[in-house]
This record gives structure tokens, sequence and C-alpha cells, in this order.
């Protein structure tokens, strides 16, 4: 299943927050949007997974989402979004339940996807009990029990120390190199960006527009915390988002 | 700067003042301040330098407890009173929670009845028994009435307060795996106001004794509100406070029990 953006602005009232965005999401890639802050990416993501209308254009899902899909567009939240008066099990087994998924074909699932984010040893613990870094793995397990088709991750690591993000997102990397996915992956960290992209969206300060698309073609396995090649894509993206970044920061002073 | 490591430098402890606003409660210290008072009242009309007609010798007031207990008149003044409290605080009670959860999730129920809850809010309930005598009787419907209304109000109020309080990206999440509007409600939006209805219910239940007492006050043959008013327009301090010393204990034992029911289902908070 692939997802398409045409034409999409969209205003708050009169404030205009993007403007005219057309984007291709292909199947099995994860395409990361990095930009300005302020300038609507959370927004394009909330439309992505139809938490809230556009002003104007459409959001397209091209083909039908495999059968087993519980969830098509599963969101990944940058503050975890954990129910604290549930376990780790009982968080997953939230999101099964609508599905009329009980007993033993929800331990089945739940066990699988805990296995899967190495969490298998935490599953009665309470989200209080835990860091910050396994309560997203918590998040993450909760996205894969659905199966997602696509899934959309606003700034999933930006709430997590460097060496704790470092891991997460070898983390990523393991799980797309089992079973590829579909991602939308929204940063303000150009690393992150370059490690886990197939392709980047630029946008410029608000009204976001798309200032390039820059694709990287090193397969996700092979990309090294600190590989030069991604360190020149990376200084390419910083030149790119400096001047957008300085006139975004500046905007907001003058407000 | 250079004398900072120089021997002379005098080092000292740096001053602690990361300590008290997290009041923890030792159950003997509730305790003891009920005991310490007592005994300075014993003590104080055994002596003399209070005078009986100030205040009841605290094991007269036991001796005149002794006496209800042993007449059965115990069993049969509380067990309306508490058969009226029961009935009307949990009438009240669910009718609030349920109203209040309704104003904190349809745009029309809470434009309709927030105000009208405002203007409910402050009108001294017991001013409206004549009223609740016509239209629901002079027996215990109207005491029921009473004190449901009572207890209705402050429990809507801190409801819908408790439900707005909810966390709005945990029902987006909800929203974005498909919940069904009747899971969002019941698995998240119930659960987050809960640590907020409960501790609404506490200031209910406890309106809820003041107006059972009013209302006993006002018409009744049998109830701890009776007993106490026969007690005070007779002058017998003893009974009055035997009579007092059961509502305080009912306070305690509902505050108990709700302070139960907070431990259990709140647990994930502490
Ligand atoms: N519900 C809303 N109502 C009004 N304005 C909004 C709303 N949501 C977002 N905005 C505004 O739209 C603009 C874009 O917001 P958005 O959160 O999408 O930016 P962002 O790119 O995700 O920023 P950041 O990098 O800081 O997360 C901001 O200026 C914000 O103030
Ligand atoms: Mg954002």
């Amino acid at each position: 299943m692939d997802i398409r953006l045409s034409g999409v602005s969209h205003s708050y009232d009169n404030f205009e927050v993007l403007r005219d965005i057309s984007l291709e999401i292909p199947s099995g890639r994860i395409v990361c949007i990095v930009g300005p802050s302020g300038c609507g990416k959370s927004t394009l993501l909330r439309f992505l997974g139809g938490l809230e209308k556009p002003s104007r254009g459409e959001v397209l899902q091209i083909g039908a989402p495999p059968s087993d899909c519980l969830n098509p567009l599963t969101y990944i939240f940058q503050d975890f979004a954990l129910l604290p008066w549930r376990s780790v099990r009982g968080n997953i087994s939230l999101v099964l339940e609508d599905h009329g998924i009980r007993g033993a074909r929800a331990d089945g699932i739940i066990a699988d996807v805990l296995a899967r984010t190495k969490l298998s040893d935490f599953a009665k613990a309470l989200p209080k009990q835990l860091s910050g870094g396994m309560k997203q793995r918590v998040a993450i397990a909760r996205a894969l029990a659905v199966n997602p088709a696509v899934m959309l991750m606003d700034e999933p690591l930006s709430a997590l120390d460097s060496q704790t993000r470092e891991l997460l997102m070898d983390d990523l990397v393991n799980l797309w190199t089992r079973t590829p996915f579909t991602a939308v992956y929204v940063t303000h960290n150009l690393a992150e960006a370059v490690r886990l992209g197939h392709s980047i969206v630029v946008m410029s300060r608000r009204p976001g527009e798309i200032r390039e698309v820059v694709h990287l073609d090193k397969p996700l396995d092979q990309r090294q915390h600190g590989d030069p090649d991604l360190e020149e894509k990376q200084k390419y993206l910083w030149q790119l988002m400096r001047e957008e970044a300085r006139a975004a920061d500046a905007e907001l002073v003058h407000v | 700067m250079s004398d900072l490591h120089s021997p002379s430098t005098a080092a000292r402890q740096v001053t602690f003042r990361g300590g008290g606003f997290a009041p923890s409660s030792p159950r003997w210290i509730g305790v003891a301040v009920f005991v310490v008072l007592l005994s300075l009242a014993e003590l104080g009309t055994r002596q003399g330098w209070i005078s009986p007609l100030t205040l009841p010798r605290p094991s007269d007031v036991l001796l005149t407890f002794q006496e209800l207990y042993a007449s059965g008149l115990l069993w049969a003044h509380l067990s309306v009173s508490l058969t009226r409290l029961l009935v009307g605080a949990a009438l009240g009670a669910s009718l609030g929670v349920a109203t209040g959860v309704l104003i904190g999730l349809f745009s029309y129920v809470r434009a309709g009845l927030v105000p009208l809850t405002a203007a409910l809010f402050p009108i001294p309930k017991i001013a409206l028994l004549p009223l609740f005598v016509i239209w629901f009787g002079i027996d215990e419907g109207s005491k029921y009435a009473l004190i449901a209304f009572g207890t209705f109000t402050p429990t809507v109020v801190a409801t819908y307060g408790a439900v707005d309080n909810v966390d709005r990206s945990l029902i987006r999440m909800g929203q974005s795996f498909n919940l069904s509007w009747f899971s969002i409600v019941r698995k998240i939006v119930l659960p987050g106001a809960m640590p907020g209805i409960l501790s609404g219910l506490r200031i209910s239940l406890a309106i809820a004794i003041i107006l059972l007492v009013a209302a006993e006050m006002l018409g009744a043959e049998y109830g701890i509100g009776a007993y106490i008013l026969e007690a005070g327009s007779l002058y017998d301090l003893e009974r009055l406070f035997a009579g007092v010393t059961i509502l305080s204990l009912l306070g305690i034992t509902m505050s108990t029990i709700i302070g139960q029911i907070e431990r259990r289902v709140l647990s994930w908070r502490q």
C-alpha cells in the first residue's frame, strides 16, 4: 500500500501552515521529513493518519493494505502515549481487544512483539517502572502488534538521551531489515534522518513547502554512526536547512 | 577562585534544603491526637477545671453509648440512617458521575447543563426539603431525594472536571488505533478521570452525611439526627456527644472506604 499526498494545503483560521505539498510514500520505504520548528511536520503527519483533515488537497491510499493488517496507519508518538494504568501487556492488548483478539491468540501476538522489541521480561511492568527508551519500545511493540501497513512516527526518539537513541535506531533498522515496513518519520535530528531514511524530505519554514527531496541509496543495515558519506549528506541537509532555521527562529522572536 | 583549592578554606556540608512538601501520614499520629484530646477532656472534667456544663465527661459519653447499644436503640437509629445515607448517596453519586461524564463528552449536554449545575450548586439543599416533602412524600422518599440531590451537584462538577483533564494525547492514541468510541470512553476516559472522580466523591459523601442529619432533624422518629435533636432539646450533653461521635465514626469509615478504593483502583499512580 502506497500513500500519496496531492496538493495538500492547510490553514488554521487565517494562519497558513502548509502550502501545496505533493508527496509519494512508496511501500516498504522509510521517508523522513525534516524542517524547521513550526513548519507543519506534525500537522502533515496527522493528515497522513486521518487524525485531521487538510483544508485543501487529498491524502490517498493506493492499493489495499495486506489482509492481516489490523490498523493500516499506525502512529508512534513522541510522548509514547502509554496508558499509565495498564501494564506493558495491557497496553498492547488494548489495541487488540477491539479487533476481537483475546486469549491465546492475543498472548501469541503479544509474546511475539515483546520478543521483537526485547521486552519479554517486562510484560507485567507498569509504564512508570520503565525508562524512557523502554517506554518507546513498548509503543513500538504496540504498533507492531496491529501489523501496520504504514508507521507514522512523530519525533519518536527526541524525548530520549543520545545513547538510547542510537540503540533504538539500531532496533528500528533491525526490525526493518527483517520485515521491511513503510514509515514516515518526522524528526529534528538530521543524524536520525540520514541513518533511517530512504528519502529525506526537506521542508521550508512556515508555511511549509517541500524544498527538496534527498535520496539515499545505501542499504539501511550498512549505515553506521559516523559514516563519511552519511556525514556528507547530513552536512548538505544542514546547508539546506540553515537559512530556513535561522529565518524561522527570527520569526518566532517577532511574533 | 584560587583559594578554592587552598587548604585554609573551611569545608562544610552543602546545606540540605530539599525537605518538606511530601507529607506522609503515620497512622499512630492521628490516633494520638484523639487520645490526647480525650484524655485532656477526661482529666479536666474530673479535676473540675472544665465544668460538666461545658463538656460532658468522655467516660460518661462512653457509658451512654454502651446503654444505647445494650437497649438495641443504637442499631434502630443507625440502621435507618445508614439506609438513607446509602440509598441517597448511591443514587446521587451514580447519577452525578453519569451526568458529569456526559457533560465531559458532548458539547450540547455541556452547553445545556453546566449553567444549570452552576445555578443549583450554591442552593443550600436543606432549604428545599419542604419541596421534596411535597414531591416525594413525608417519609423516606424526601430524605433520599435530599441526600441524592446534595451529592449529585458536587459529583457532577468533580466528574466533568476530571473528564476534561484526561490527557488528550491518550484519546488521540485510542483514535489512531481505531478503538471504538465506547472503548475509548471505557478504557481511556473513565480510568483517566478516576482520580478526580474519587476525590470528588470524598466531598460528596461528607455533604451526604451533613444532609442526612439535617433531614432527620427536621422530621424523623428514628435516625442519628433525630437522636441528636432529642438529646439537644433536653440538654442531655452525654447523649448529644454520643450521637456526634457516631457521626464522626461514620465519616471516618466513609473516608477509609474511599481510601481503600483509591489504593486499589489507583495503584498505578503511586
Ligand atoms: N490545532 C491547531 N490550531 C492552531 N494552530 C496550530 C494547531 N496545530 C498546530 N498549529 C500551528 O501550526 C504550525 C505548525 O505546527 P506543527 O506542530 O505541525 O509544526 P512542527 O513542524 O511539527 O513543529 P515542531 O518541529 O516544533 O514539532 C505551528 O505554528 C502551530 O502553532
Ligand atoms: Mg511537531
